[in-house]
């Protein structure tokens, strides 16, 4: 049985599942009941200066009747006192000594406002700092979250601050609305900062009433924008947590579209000691770690993995500047007439859409029936003209029907570097 | 009609309830999910499996994106009754029997549910898609208000003709209003989508015969092109004893008054055989099931097998505990003072296939047997309005009494097209909806080139 203990910055938690600071980790209640499902750490809702929120909060993207997709907020730090948070921390920290509590910080960008939380929050008992430099949507426009973190200098400064009271390990959570997620990330560490964590949500807004022509979400027919996060923005998070793991020697939390293991696991891969979660326990609850524990473990043993090191990062040497890639490399589309169910999504795609190496049914003459005795034209790939762009591949609704199949052409690897230094 | 022994009145309730929406309409959530599984097929087979060409595709995903009017638009420019087929359509042997999901061993779109649900979406409130083109100064008439007529006549509307149609029936909407199973449609809903092909300017004279009440040569002299979609006609007799006894009668009569009338007024037997197994045979054989028959019988003589009902209707006839008789041959209808009492049959085995492939059934000796039964219906199959079309000048009719026309629907006599089940023998709602289609497209194309020819000269 695979082990999911974890060491992060010398702290060590029971598995790599932890909750993100946002709504699931207001209260100690939630935070409680979050251990008992399995989660092995929690960083609190952001602790800061008393503030309002509004009504609504969020909105969701739905797609194909998916529910959620991507998902946004517009939702401040906790809107409950300070005091109260601590004493909750302290409350959490008591009865669950082994799980961890991490104490997400918010204060306007003052040395001695920062000292002043820092301590409260270890005295509390928490095991780490979370620096929320990360939040697009209204702190920002206060000064806080990602105006901090969208400037290394403040960055680098603030982090500075923190670190001068902290005697537990400083985590800077950062903004991925920036040019180059890296610069901020070396800024932090620079600064003095144990580890960082990304991605904060995107910057967005998730639409228009078009009746009404008011934004979502919407606050008495106004909106603003706010942070997207959810399954729609892991491709993001993953190029951030690749880059900054190859810009850093501080670890990585990665945070943005976990809601399976196999997410989590793709973090990993990418260099994350843990991972963050909060719009899939906003979505289901948190009882959908014991999958992520479970399936967690089944691929690590099927792996022969036997501890979360033994893969992470793994991935990172694999992930290369474009000029680095092979041009040499060849791959073709192949349909699998048996499979094929004659929808002809990959030959308009192809078409209309990309190279034009795909012949309708008629060209290829061909007799599939269905069951009802009614045909299934299945296409044809021109194997000399496909570019190998898995375009068709993408699009085909059937499972394994169309595969990209590798071509030795007998050339030898050549990336682009390569031929231009040549030149 | 006197019948020996009558079935018992049902409630109210229980006669809606009976006859309600077989398949009832989808709400908006229904819809969404539903039009989200499909595939967007590009050059879809379902749009290919059907007759008169619907963009499936393309009116699932404005369903999909909430342009429901536009989907309407789509389904109704292809099929001015696309309502009814939504409803009607043999479905599985047609656009969801073609579905790639079927292949893909998923469920196939609900093709028909999603069609209706458009179209209702229209039709509730009275959205106009359509209006009549611009007049163009020719005349059409149209023979007939079924589905073929009102086809032909709502596609020549729309290019401008002014078209007239000529029915003898008291209610427009032929097969549609008088010959479909109460459960799929009603003769209200039929009466929707006449109203559609009004609003265009089309005028429907009813309880007017062609030949009797007007002459074929006033008819030839008021328009430029006639069209005929007359249907078929009464329901062959069976040529057996007993035919005529009280409680015998033909399936589309007897569906007719399922239709017309208040359930509770649809004289019903307390046992029912019905002879024949095709579609009709299934409407006539649940509906009188649900009127409260208590044994009903489908007799024929051929067996399961040979049965051209499609699976579903045999279906439906199965759940609603009709008892199939199976090669079995009426030879005689049993009466005692004038109404009947019973049906005496013979036990038949299959012999060898004739030239159309099907087993012919042939008597087994000594196999005579009894049902008791106070109703008998004929579904074996309707007439051609053979003494109608007989009287249409120069016209070409089939052995089989159907009209000969080409593939422009134009009939022996230049002036008259033709469509529908009078022309093919016998299809669904949609066959004669693309047949009507293809003749307005005919005629517009014939008087198209006489129109012209006549400028030129001027």
């Amino acid at each position: 049985m695979a082990d999911l203990r974890v060491k992060f910055c010398g702290i060590e938690s029971p598995n790599p599942f932890w909750l993100a600071s946002g709504p699931p980790t207001n209260t100690a209640g939630q935070v409680m009941r979050a251990f008992d499902a399995g989660w092995g750490g929690a960083v609190w809702k952001t602790i800061g200066e008393r503030i309002t929120n509004t009504s609504s909060r969020y909105g969701g993207i739905d797609y194909n009747g998916a529910k959620m997709m991507g998902f946004n907020n517009i939702e401040l730090i906790s809107d409950r006192p300070p005091e109260d948070n601590f004493r909750e921390i302290a409350e959490v920290k008591k009865r669950y000594p082994k799980n961890l509590v991490i104490a997400s910080l918010m204060v306007e960008s003052k040395r001695e406002t920062w000292h002043e939380f820092v301590r409260r929050a270890e005295d509390a008992g928490a095991d780490a700092l979370e620096l929320n430099f990360g939040c697009p949507h209204g702190m920002s426009e206060r000064g806080m979250g990602s105006s901090v973190g969208q400037v290394p200098e403040y960055t680098e400064m603030i982090a500075g601050w923190a670190k001068e009271a902290a005697k537990t390990p400083v985590i800077v959570k950062l903004t991925p609305n920036v040019t180059d997620v890296t610069r901020v990330a070396q800024a932090a560490e620079k600064g003095g900062a144990d580890a960082v964590s990304l991605i904060n949500t995107v910057n967005s807004l998730m639409g228009v009433d078009l009746e009404t022509f008011s934004g979502r979400p919407n606050v008495g027919g106004k909106s603003a924008h706010g942070g997207y996060c959810g399954p729609a923005i892991k491709p993001i998070a993953l190029h951030m947590v690749s880059s900054v793991a190859k810009a850093v020697k501080i670890p990585i939390a990665g945070i943005g579209g976990v809601g399976y293991w196999n997410d989590a696991a793709e973090h990993i891969a990418l260099g994350a000691s843990v991972v963050q979660v909060c719009t899939a326990a906003m979505h289901y609850g948190f009882r959908i770690v014991e999958d992520m524990i479970d399936g967690m473990s089944a691929y690590m043993d099927d792996h022969g993995f036997r501890s979360i090191e033994d893969f992470r990062g793994r991935a990172v040497p694999n992930i290369r500047d474009w000029g680095d890639l092979d041009l040499n490399y060849k791959i073709v589309a192949d349909i699998r007439r048996d499979l094929c169910i004659g929808c002809q999504l990959c030959y308009v795609a192809c078409e209309d859409g990309a190279h034009q190496c795909i012949e309708p049914y008629a060209a290829a003459g061909n007799g599939k029936k269905n069951s009802n005795g009614m045909g299934v034209h299945v296409p044809r790939i021109i194997v000399d003209e496909c570019v190998g762009c898995n375009l068709c591949a993408l699009v085909c609704p059937v499972e394994e029907c169309i595969s990209m199949k590798e071509i030795d052409e007998g050339k030898p690897f050549e990336s682009w570097k390569m031929r231009a230094a040549r030149q | 009609m006197p019948l020996r022994e009558t079935a018992p009145k049902l409630t109210p309730e229980q006669y809606e309830q009976s006859f309600a929406d077989i398949a009832p309409r989808m709400n908006a959530r229904q819809a969404a999910i539903e039009s989200a599984r499909c595939l967007y097929c590009f050059d879809a087979p379902c749009t290919q499996a059907c007759p008169t060409r619907i963009d499936v595709p393309g009116f699932i995903k404005r369903i999909m994106t909430g342009n429901t009017r536009g989907a309407a638009r789509v389904i109704l420019d292809a099929n001015i009754l696309g309502q009814t087929c939504g409803r009607v359509c043999p479905t599985e042997a047609l656009c969801e029997g073609a579905c790639v999901m079927v292949e893909k061993g998923e469920e196939a779109i609900e093709i028909g549910r999603l069609q209706r649900y458009a179209v209702d979406h229209v039709l509730d409130r009275n959205i106009r898609l359509f209006h009549a083109g611009a007049p163009n100064g020719r005349r059409v008439a149209c023979i007939g208000s079924g589905p073929a007529s009102l086809a032909c006549a709502a596609a020549l509307a729309r290019k401008g003709y002014a078209v007239t149609i000529f029915d003898r029936a008291e209610l427009p909407g032929g097969l549609s209003t008088y010959g479909i199973a109460a459960y799929k449609t009603r003769v209200s809903d039929s009466l929707r989508e006449v109203e559609m092909v009004k609003a265009l300017g089309v005028v429907f004279r009813q309880k007017v015969e062609v030949g009797r009440d007007v002459s074929f040569a006033k008819m030839e002299k008021e328009f430029d092109a006639i069209f005929i979609g007359v249907g078929l006609g009464e329901t062959w007799a069976m040529d057996i004893p007993g035919e005529d006894l009280e409680g015998v009668c033909g399936a589309m009569e007897f569906i007719e008054r399922t239709k017309v009338l208040p359930f509770p007024q649809v004289s019903i037997g307390k046992r029912i055989a019905c002879i024949g197994a095709g579609n009709t045979a299934i409407d006539v054989v649940t509906a009188a099931r649900r009127l409260g028959a208590e044994t009903v019988y489908l007799v024929y003589r051929r067996s399961e097998k040979e049965m051209s009902a499609f699976p579903y209707e045999h279906e439906l006839a199965k759940n609603d505990e009709v008892i199939f008789l199976w090669q079995t041959q009426p030879v005689r209808i049993l009466g005692d003072s004038g109404a009947v009492t019973g049906v005496e049959c013979i036990r038949t085995v299959l012999g060898a296939p004739d030239a159309r492939g099907r087993r012919a059934p042939e008597a087994v000796p000594d196999s005579l047997f009894t049902i008791d039964v106070d109703m008998v219906v004929r579904a074996v199959g309707q007439k051609p309005v053979t003494d109608f079309l007989r009287a249409v000048p120069g016209i070409e009719l089939r052995k089989n009494g159907t009209i000969v026309a080409d593939s422009g629907h134009q009939t022996g006599n230049k002036k008259y097209f033709a469509g529908g089940d009078c022309v093919n023998g016998g299809s669904e709602v949609v066959d004669a909806v693309a047949e009507g289609m293809a003749a307005a497209r005919g005629i517009d194309a014939w008087l198209g080139e006489t129109l012209g020819a006549a400028q030129r000269e001027n």
